[in-house]
C-alpha cells in the first residue's frame, strides 16, 4: 500500500534575490494554437553551442518537423522546420545580442502538413534515449538552450543520484511553464518516469513555485497514483522569490548542495531540466513530432489581450504581437523582465529557448532615472551568489583583471537582482557583464 | 520599422530611489523633532528651521559654484540638516546652527564628492567642529519647558546626582537635552518604521545597543569606576539617535551583515568607555565618526566568499 506522503519544503534557502511583482495575469489562459504565419524565419542557432548549417536549400519542399538544419559538432542540435511549405531563402539575421546567424526562410502553405517519414522512436535504452533527445532537437526550454542529448548522457565517474524538474518559473509575467503543469501533465511525470528508469536516478524532485498551487496539487496527485510505486518521485513546493529557478539556486533549494563554480550539476550528483523540456522529450517519444512549435507567454502593459500562445518555431515577433492586439509598444521582450533581452526589431523570429514575448509601453518601458550611487548595499544584499556589484561598478571604469577576479565577478549568473533592487537605477547587471568580458577578453 | 527602446536586462526595478529614501528618514524623525519642539518651545523650531535651511543653502550654492547639477532633489542636504538641528541644545545661537550645516554639506559632503562619496557623517562632523570650536554654547542645556533665558542645567550624562535615574522619565524625554535626542521612545518609533520600509536593517543599532549596554553593566561590577547602568547608557545621550539614525547613514557604515554587526559593537564599545573614562561626557558622536574611518577596513575584512566558494577551494 502506498502511503501518500506531503509534499516536500526546500531543503535549503539561497539568500538574496529580489520579491517581484508576479504579474502572472496569463497563468489560467488556455493556450492557444495560432495559424501559421505566411513566412517563418528559422534561426540555425537556437541552443549553447556550435550552428547549425542549413540542409536544404532555396525551392527545396519542407513538412513540419523536417530537418533543416544540423551540425556534426557535438554540443548542438538539429533544427527542424515548423511549417510546411517551400524554403524561399537561406539569409543571414542579426540577433539582438549583436551576432549574426544563417536562417532558412519558409513559406507557408497553410497546410501545417507533417513529414511522413515522422514515427514514434523506439526507446528502450540509454543510448536510444540520448538518439531521441538529439533527433527531437530538443534545447532547455527555460531559456538557457542546453541541447538535452549533452545534459542527458551519463558519465561512469559522475553517478547521479537526484533528478530535478525545474518549474519554479520566478520571471514575472511568465505562465507557459504552468501551463505546461496543467494541461500536460501526464507527459511531464511520463518523462519523469522514463528517465529516472532508463538513467537509474533515485529520486526525482519536481519544484513548483508555492504561487503555483494548482500546478502542485495537479502534479502530485498523478505521482501519488501512478507508476512511482516506492513514492522517489516528490513535488516541493519552493517559495516565490526570485531567482529560485535559477539551477544553482533551485539545486540547492532541493538538496542543499551547493554548486561550485565552473561545474556542472552532474558534478554533484543532479540533473537538472525544465518542466517543459521532460514533458516535451516524452511528447516526441510518444508522437515522433520534434520541436516545432513552442508555447509562450505574450504579456506586457503594451498587450491589449495577453494569452498564452503555441506558435511555429521562426514565427515572427510581430506576428504575435498583433495576434495579441499590442498597441505602440515601445520596448520589446525575448523572455522574462528580469533576465530577457530586448529585441531591436519585432520582425526578429521565436526561437526554440523563448517562453515569453513582452512588450511594454509608457512607464512600463522606461529606465528608473539614474543617480549617484548611495552606496546603501541593497545590491549586494539581493545578489544570491553573494557578490558585491557597487564596488564593481567602481572597479569597471578603469578594469584590471585581478580586482575584477578578486571582487569574483564570474559568478555572476546575471539574474538582474542587483539592478532590480539599486535606488539609484545604476546599471550593475550590465556592469557585472561588462566585468565578466574583461576576464574573458584577458583569458584568450 | 518602429524605433525600439533598447535596454540591458533587467527590464524593470523596484520604486525605491534616493529622494523616497531621505524622505522616509525625514518621516521617521519627525515624531522626535516635534517633541523636542514641545520641550523646548519655539526657539528650538527656529533652531531646526534654520538649520535645515542652511544645510540646503550650503549644497544649492556649492552645486551653482562648481558647475554641477543641482542635487536637492535627493532630499539629503534636509536629512542632514535636520540631524544636526537634533543634535544641538536647544540654546544654540543660530548663526552657530547654521554654520555647522554649512561645514557638514560643504566642507564633510561636497568635498569628497557630493553624496556617496563622503567618507564621515556630515552630521555628526559638524556637531563635532561645532563641539570643539564653541564648548560652552553647545553643552548649555535646559530643563524641557523652561524658558530659553534661565539658568543652565546639567545632563542626566554630567553625572549630576539630581538625576536619580528616572527611567520613565528618560524614556520619554522629558529631561534636559538636545533637541531631538532626549525621546527614547520616539527615536525607537523612527527606528522601526525604518526597518519595515526597509530603509535600515537593524544589525547596526541592535548591535550598538548590546555592545553598549553589555560593556556599560560589566564596568558597573566595579563600581568605583563610576559607570552608568546599561538602561540609563541607552537613554541618554545621543545614543538613540546616533544609533538609529547616524550610525546607520549607508555612506559610512558597511553595507554587508557581518560589517554591519561589527561596526556596531564598536560604536557601542567607544561610547560606553567614552562615557565612563573620557573626560568629555558624550562619546557618541566620536565612536560613530571613529568607526566611519575604519568603515572601509571593516567591509574588506568582512566580505564574504560567493555562493559556492565557501570552505575548501575549489579543486580544479
Amino acid at each position: 500500500m502506498k502511503k501518500k506522503e506531503s509534499i516536500l519544503k526546500p531543503k535549503g534557502r539561497v539568500r538574496g534575490g529580489a520579491r517581484l511583482p508576479h504579474n502572472k495575469h496569463t497563468a489560467e489562459m488556455e493556450s492557444v494554437i495560432i495559424a501559421p504565419p505566411e513566412k517563418v524565419i528559422i534561426s540555425m542557432s537556437q541552443h549553447i553551442g556550435a550552428p547549425c548549417e542549413p540542409t536544404v536549400k532555396a525551392g527545396d519542399k519542407v513538412f513540419v518537423g523536417s530537418v533543416i538544419g544540423d551540425t556534426d559538432a557535438f554540443v548542438s542540435a538539429p533544427i527542424h522546420s515548423s511549417v510546411s511549405g517551400e524554403v524561399v531563402e537561406i539569409t543571414t539575421i542579426r540577433m539582438p545580442a549583436g551576432n549574426e546567424v544563417k536562417a532558412v526562410v519558409i513559406a507557408s502553405d497553410g497546410e501545417m502538413t507533417p513529414d511522413p517519414d515522422i514515427k514514434p522512436p523506439k526507446v528502450e535504452t540509454v543510448e536510444d534515449l540520448l538518439a531521441a533527445a538529439r533527433a527531437s532537437g530538443l534545447v532547455g526550454l527555460g531559456g538557457a538552450g542546453f541541447p538535452a542529448h549533452i545534459k542527458l548522457k551519463p558519465s561512469a565517474d559522475k553517478p547521479l543520484d537526484t533528478l530535478i524538474i525545474n518549474g519554479a518559473e520566478c520571471e514575472p509575467f511568465i505562465t507557459a511553464d504552468y501551463r505546461e503543469c496543467m494541461e500536460n501533465p501526464e507527459d511531464i511525470l511520463g518523462g519523469v518516469y522514463l528517465i529516472k528508469k532508463l538513467l537509474g536516478i533515485e529520486n526525482v524532485i519536481i519544484g513548483v513555485e508555492d504561487n503555483k498551487p494548482k500546478a502542485i496539487k495537479t502534479l502530485y496527485e498523478i505521482a501519488a497514483d501512478k507508476q512511482d510505486v516506492d513514492d522517489k518521485v516528490k513535488l516541493m513546493k519552493l517559495k516565490s522569490r526570485y531567482p529560485q529557478g535559477a539551477e544553482k539556486v533551485l539545486i540547492y533549494s532541493a538538496t542543499k548542495r551547493k554548486l561550485p563554480l565552473g561545474k556542472l550539476p552532474s558534478d554533484i550528483g543532479c540533473i537538472v531540466m525544465n518542466i517543459t523540456s521532460i514533458s516535451f522529450l516524452y511528447r516526441y517519444i510518444r508522437t515522433g513530432m520534434p520541436l516545432v512549435t513552442k508555447r509562450i507567454t505574450v504579456d506586457g502593459n503594451a498587450v491589449t489581450e495577453p494569452k498564452n500562445l503555441i506558435v511555429p518555431i521562426g514565427t515572427p515577433i510581430s506576428y504575435v504581437l498583433d495576434y495579441c492586439k499590442a498597441e505602440n509598444p515601445e520596448k520589446v521582450m525575448m523572455g522574462g523582465p528580469m533576465m530577457g533581452i530586448a529585441v531591436y526589431d519585432t520582425a526578429l523570429p521565436i526561437l526554440k529557448q523563448n517562453n515569453a514575448i513582452l512588450a511594454f509601453n509608457g512607464n512600463q518601458a522606461k529606465s528608473k532615472p539614474m543617480t549617484d550611487c548611495i552606496r546603501c548595499g541593497r545590491c549586494m544584499r539581493a545578489c544570491p551568489m553573494g557578490l558585491t556589484p557597487a564596488p564593481v561598478e567602481l572597479a569597471i571604469k578603469n578594469p584590471k583583471v585581478e580586482e575584477l577576479n578578486s571582487l569574483n565577478v564570474m559568478y555572476c549568473m546575471e539574474c538582474g537582482s542587483c539592478a532590480f533592487a539599486c535606488p539609484a537605477g545604476r546599471p550593475l547587471t550590465a556592469v557585472m557583464r561588462l566585468a565578466k568580458n574583461e576576464i574573458r577578453k584577458a583569458g584568450k | 520599422m518602429q524605433k525600439m527602446n533598447i535596454t540591458a536586462s533587467p527590464h524593470i526595478a523596484s520604486a525605491d530611489n534616493t529622494s523616497g529614501i531621505m524622505l522616509d528618514v525625514i518621516f521617521a524623525l519627525l515624531p522626535a523633532t516635534i517633541c523636542g519642539i514641545f520641550f523646548y518651545g519655539f526657539y528650538a523650531l527656529l533652531l531646526v528651521a534654520v538649520s535645515v535651511a542652511a544645510a540646503v543653502a550650503a549644497e544649492y550654492l556649492w552645486c551653482l559654484a562648481v558647475k554641477k547639477e543641482s542635487s536637492l532633489r535627493d532630499l539629503s542636504a534636509i536629512v542632514t540638516g535636520l540631524l544636526l538641528a537634533l543634535n544641538l541644545p536647544p540654546t544654540l545661537p543660530l548663526w552657530m546652527a547654521a554654520l555647522g550645516s554649512a561645514v557638514a554639506i560643504v566642507v564633510v559632503k561636497q568635498m569628497f564628492g557630493g553624496i556617496g562619496h563622503n567618507f564621515a557623517n556630515p552630521a555628526i562632523t559638524a556637531r563635532i567642529v561645532l563641539m570643539v570650536s564653541f564648548p560652552t554654547a553647545m553643552t548649555t542645556f535646559v530643563d524641557p519647558f523652561a524658558a530659553a533665558d534661565t539658568v543652565s542645567t546639567a545632563t542626566p550624562l554630567s553625572g549630576s546626582q539630581e538625576f536619580a535615574t528616572d527611567i520613565t522619565r528618560l524614556f520619554f524625554g522629558n529631561y534636559s537635552g538636545c533637541i531631538g535626542e532626549t525621546s527614547s521612545v520616539l527615536l525607537l518609533a523612527g527606528g522601526i518604521y525604518l526597518v519595515l520600509r526597509r530603509v535600515i536593517t537593524p544589525e547596526i543599532p541592535l548591535a550598538f545597543f548590546a555592545s553598549a549596554a553589555g560593556l556599560s553593566a560589566l564596568l558597573g561590577l566595579n563600581p568605583e569606576l563610576g559607570a552608568q547602568g546599561p538602561l540609563e547608557t541607552l537613554l541618554t545621550g545621543g545614543l538613540m539617535i546616533g544609533a538609529i539614525f547616524m550610525a546607520t547613514d549607508y555612506v559610512t557604515s558597511p553595507p554587508n551583515r557581518l560589517g554591519k554587526i561589527v561596526f556596531g559593537v564598536g560604536c557601542g564599545i567607544i561610547t560606553v568607555v567614552i562615557r565612563t573614562f573620557g573626560n568629555l561626557p558624550e562619546g557618541v558622536s566620536f565612536a560613530i565618526l571613529l568607526m566611519n574611518i575604519l568603515t572601509p577596513h571593516i567591509t574588506r575584512l568582512t566580505t564574504g566568499k560567493p555562493f559556492g566558494a565557501e570552505g575548501k577551494a575549489d579543486e580544479k
